[in-house]
Formats: C-alpha cells, sequence, structure tokens
C-alpha cells in the first residue's frame, strides 16, 4: 500500500527508517517508473540525497519536526535555487533559479526533501498535460489517457507513487482537475492563503499554490507548511493560519452542503453525475443535510475566466523577452527582432493562443469590451457563491465533467479542451478554497467529488473530506503499474 | 468577432511573438473560435456592476519605500544569455 506522508513521518519519527532509505526508495520507483509516465522534469538525485542525511542528522540531534526527512516533489514553475526551473517551456529551459520561491524555502525549513521537479502544461496553460515542452505525462490509471494538467506530473506521480506528495499550483482548476483524473486528493486554497513569491506568475488575480496528497490528512500536513503571510507577496493574506488538522474528529453532522443544480445539467457524464449523487448520500448518512441550490452564472464562467486569465498571462509573459534570462533566438537583427523571434521560437502554440487573445482584449478600443466586462461578470459570479453561502457551509459537485480522456482526443481543439475547466474555475474567478476528494470510478477511471467552501475555510473544508474519507475507501485504491 | 489574417499579425505585433507565416491561418481560425467563446459573456445585462480586479476586493498593500534586498547582481547574471561588465547585451537600439 503507497505510504502516506502521516506514515512516514512516524516511521521516521518511531526509527523503523532512516529519510536515506526512504528517499532512495521513492528514487529507486521513480527511476523504474517515470521513463513510462514522463511526471519528472528534473529528478534531483543528489540534492535529495544531501538533504535527507541532513535530515537524518538533524532527528539525531532531537532537532526533527513533522515533515523533516518527508520527501516530496514540487511542480516546476516554483522557483528552486540552483535548479532548473523550466515552467514546461522551451523558454526556460535553460533557467537555473538563483532563489527560492518562499512555499519552496519553507519546505526546506522544515527539513523535506526535494526528489525533483514535476512535469506540467508550459506555463501552467492546459488541462492535460500535452502542452509540455517535456512532453506528455501518462495517467497512471490508463497509460493511453492523459493526467489532467496543469499539474499533470505531481498528480501522476502521487497516483504513482513515485512521491507521497507533491505541490501544485491552480489558476483554473489546475490542482483538482489532474487530482480528480489521477485519483488523488488535492486543495486549492483560498486565493492569497500561500505566498505566490517565486510562483511563476500566470494570471496573478487567479494563481493559488497548494498540496496533492493520498488523503485530506496529508494535504492539511502539506498545506500547513505552505500556508502564511508573506511579505514579499502583497496579495499574501495577512491573517493567521489555523492548525489545519485540529477538527478531523468534528463529523459532519449538522452541516448543511449545498448541490448546485448547474453542475448537474447538461454536459455532465451522466455516470459521473451518478457517482457523485453517492458521494452526496454518503455524506447525508453521516448526518450532513443536502439541499439544492442555485449558482445562476455558471455558464459564463468560461467565458470570463479566458479574457482575464489572458490577459494577465500576456502581460506576465512579457517578461520573457530573451534579454536577462532563459533563451534567446540566434543572430538578432535587431531589438525588435530578438524580442519576436525568442518569443516565437520559445512558446509553444497553447501560451501563443493565450498571448494573443490577452493582447487583443487589453488593446485601445476593446478592452471595455473584453477585459471591463469580464470583470463586471465576473462579480456577479463571486455574488453568486456569497448569495449560495448564506444558507450552505459547503457546496458540493463534481470535479470534471468527464473521466481522464485520450490523449490527443481534445488536442486540436482548444475551445473544447476549455470546457474542461467548467466546474473549476469559477473558485478562481471569486477566489474560494476547493478541493477534490476520490469518490468513485467510471470505466476503472478515477472521479473526483469537488468540495467548496467560504473564504479561508480550509480548515472545515478538510475536515468535511477527512469525515468522507474515514468512510469510504475510494482514496486508497491504487493503480497498477 | 471574425478576425482577419492582418489582424492577427497586428496583434503578434503588439505582442512581440513572431508567428510564421504558414501557421498564420490556423491562429485566425483558434483565436476566432475563442473569441466567439468569449463572447457568450455578452448575454448578460452587466450595467452598472463594479468590476471585480481582485478576487477579496484587496486594495494594494504598500510598504515603506526602504532598500530590502542586498544587491546580487552578479549571482542573478550567472544564466544571462549575453552580459558585459555587470550590463546586459543587446542589439544596438541607437545607431
Amino acid at each position: 500500500m503507497a505510504q502516506t506522508v502521516a506514515d512516514i513521518s512516524r516511521g521516521l519519527a518511531a526509527g523503523e527508517f532512516s529519510s536515506t532509505e526512504v528517499t532512495q526508495d521513492y528514487l529507486a520507483r521513480i527511476e523504474q517508473h517515470n521513463p513510462a509516465l514522463n511526471c519528472f522534469i528534473s529528478v534531483t538525485r543528489e540534492l535529495a540525497l544531501e538533504q535527507a542525511a541532513a535530515a537524518d542528522s538533524a532527528r539525531s540531534k532531537g532537532e526533527a519536526e513533522g515533515l523533516t526527512g518527508v520527501p516530496l516533489a514540487h511542480k516546476d514553475l516554483w522557483c528552486t535555487d540552483g535548479v532548473l526551473t523550466s515552467c514546461g517551456s522551451h523558454i526556460l529551459d535553460n533557467f537555473i533559479a538563483p532563489y527560492d520561491a518562499t512555499v519552496i524555502e519553507r519546505f526546506k525549513n522544515a527539513g523535506a526533501v526535494m526528489l525533483g521537479k514535476t512535469n506540467m502544461d508550459e506555463f501552467a496553460m492546459g488541462s492535460s498535460n500535452e502542452n509540455s515542452y517535456f512532453g506528455n505525462v501518462a495517467n497512471p490509471w490508463d497509460q493511453s489517457r492523459v493526467p489532467g494538467g496543469s499539474s499533470g506530473g505531481s498528480a501522476a506521480a502521487v497516483a504513482a507513487g513515485l512521491t507521497p506528495a507533491a505541490t501544485g499550483t491552480d489558476t483554473g482548476g489546475s490542482i483538482r482537475q489532474p487530482a480528480a483524473f489521477c485519483g488523488v486528493t488535492g486543495i486549492k486554497p483560498t486565493y492569497g492563503r500561500v505566498s505566490r513569491y517565486g510562483m511563476i506568475a500566470y494570471g496573478s488575480s487567479l494563481d493559488q499554490g497548494g498540496p496533492f496528497a493520498h488523503n485530506a490528512q496529508d494535504c492539511a500536513l502539506l498545506l500547513q507548511t505552505m500556508a502564511g503571510f508573506d511579505p514579499r507577496d502583497s496579495t499574501s493574506a495577512d491573517l493567521a493560519v489555523p492548525d489545519f488538522s485540529a477538527g478531523f474528529d468534528q463529523g459532519v453532522a449538522g452541516l448543511k452542503i449545498g448541490m448546485p443544480k448547474e453542475y448537474f445539467a447538461e454536459g455532465l457524464d451522466d455516470q459521473i453525475a451518478t457517482v457523485i449523487q453517492a458521494a452526496a448520500d454518503e455524506l447525508r448518512g453521516l448526518g450532513a443535510e443536502i439541499v439544492q441550490i442555485s449558482l445562476p452564472n455558471t455558464h459564463l464562467s468560461i467565458p470570463v475566466y479566458y479574457v482575464i486569465a489572458m490577459a494577465e498571462c500576456s502581460s506576465n509573459l512579457s517578461r520573457m523577452d530573451g534579454v536577462r534570462f532563459g533563451h534567446r533566438c540566434a543572430d538578432p537583427r535587431d531589438l525588435e527582432d530578438l524580442y519576436k523571434r525568442t518569443r516565437g521560437e520559445g512558446f509553444g502554440a497553447e501560451v501563443k493562443r493565450r498571448i494573443l487573445i490577452g493582447t487583443f482584449a487589453l488593446s485601445a478600443g476593446y478592452y471595455d469590451a473584453y477585459y471591463l466586462k469580464a470583470q463586471q461578470v465576473r462579480r456577479m459570479i463571486k455574488d453568486d457563491f456569497q448569495q449560495a453561502f448564506k444558507s450552505v457551509d459547503f457546496i458540493l459537485g463534481p470535479t470534471t465533467p468527464e473521466v481522464a480522456f485520450a490523449q490527443g482526443a481534445k488536442a486540436d481543439d482548444p475551445v473544447s479542451m476549455y470546457l474542461q475547466d467548467i466546474y473549476t474555475i469559477s473558485l478562481n474567478l471569486a477566489g474560494l478554497p476547493g478541493m477534490t476528494v476520490p469518490a468513485g470510478f467510471v470505466d476503472g477511471l478515477p472521479v473526483g467529488m469537488q468540495l467548496i467552501g467560504n473564504y479561508f475555510d480550509e480548515a472545515r473544508l478538510l475536515a468535511t473530506a477527512h469525515t468522507f474519507q474515514q468512510a469510504t475507501d475510494w482514496h486508497l485504491r491504487e493503480p497498477q503499474l | 468577432m471574425s478576425l482577419k489574417p492582418e489582424d492577427v499579425r497586428d496583434i503578434a505585433h503588439l505582442a512581440r511573438l513572431h508567428i510564421e507565416a504558414s501557421a498564420l491561418d490556423q491562429y485566425v481560425s483558434d483565436l476566432t473560435s475563442i473569441l466567439a467563446l468569449v463572447e457568450q459573456m455578452n448575454q448578460i445585462d452587466s450595467r452598472g456592476v463594479e468590476p471585480l480586479a481582485n478576487p477579496l476586493d484587496a486594495t494594494q498593500r504598500l510598504r515603506v519605500d526602504e532598500v530590502t534586498e542586498a544587491d546580487r547582481r552578479d549571482h542573478f547574471q550567472q544564466h544571462a544569455p549575453d552580459i558585459e561588465q555587470g550590463f546586459y547585451r543587446v542589439p544596438k537600439v541607437i545607431e
């Protein structure tokens, strides 16, 4: 059975094994399975073994804490000092980050071990991991299928047992959708809960980091280290971080959970609807009250998202210009040629599409019709949620409209790919926390249930997921490799 | 709205992005279908709604204007494509 972070932490504390041993075990599993799965862009073997030895030495001096010596993998968009940070792109395929992201620094301070950097859609733009310069990632449940995206490498690595847990980022569903496709647990915290410092920006008003793990308990352990105010991120929330595991024995009795009728309308696979209904019945059996609610502007979340995310990315990615870091084209004629060819060679097709749409939406004469309009409808979407949270504690629905699809199935049709994010994207627009929990299978492929909480309510959200996982065993199922 | 090849060329210039001539028609078609998706938001009347820029309606936090970072120029320039005496070198801009 796959080891959880909590298992490893306990085993290390009890002296059953050393961090060096457990790190070597995971490195061996990576060596065995990564060639087929392609979860990792970089495996930092030497660094991992150094960190493991340091963790063992700290433990022998009585200086260990919960995550000391626990191996983890990080999405390749967190800056890691001295280690390739490619963001899945050719334009950064020689970028050795000169500093650590706050999240990476916090894991280092906690004594965690970094196994490597995981594969992802280029600049986190995609729902299938097919936009990576470093190749597709295979879904461990069926290697002809996609793992989801953009954090596909992290999700697949946890599912395949190549790491006990991993970090990712979520701009429109990039933690929740791949976690659902790969049958693991993932949480996107409230906007501002986890520092974005050193997290290469895609859509700055939407981006948020979070963990992938085998269960809610491990997600709580990782989030405990990741979360918290950071003066280096001007949008970081200056709020105390609660103990995310403290309410785990509270159960769900008395909780009111709303199911939006719009999430069960056209577009949702019937078999997924059945799985999610059964999961809701399970929570009802545990004492929660389930009611129907309405989020009337759900259908507008994809149009709004693709204006805002693309506008923000066109601005954020202007820093990739071939002057200070990253790829530069050969023999530029002049400065304009340097910019244009560097970017033309360095970015893949999906990134180019998004930069072009974003540039258009922000250009003179179109700003009001696209960007301003999108920001207005964004508020209407947020208001729908706030209306709902007046009468319910949580919102429950499917994480994705279908299970993991075949590689190549949507690769030539950007719009059909965008529709995959229908249930996840509105949370980023509203800034709300959401998580996905394994809830069943359709045709042998995992199905995720999404739980949505109100602002900064991650502790209760995790506790609710934990209660569900105490009563079910979907999260314990493992793919045959 | 439907884009024309010259529109995509103009936008690509604004974005300082080289698009191969052979790929232009594909971008015209992809971007036109993305705009058709995006324009679904025009179904709803949003007149008078205050635009939402930050999901928590937070305003920018300010800090005291003082130097907090050490000079790490050499470290940051280690992986630059082309430097000379601490400067980033690019093709000549002014003759």
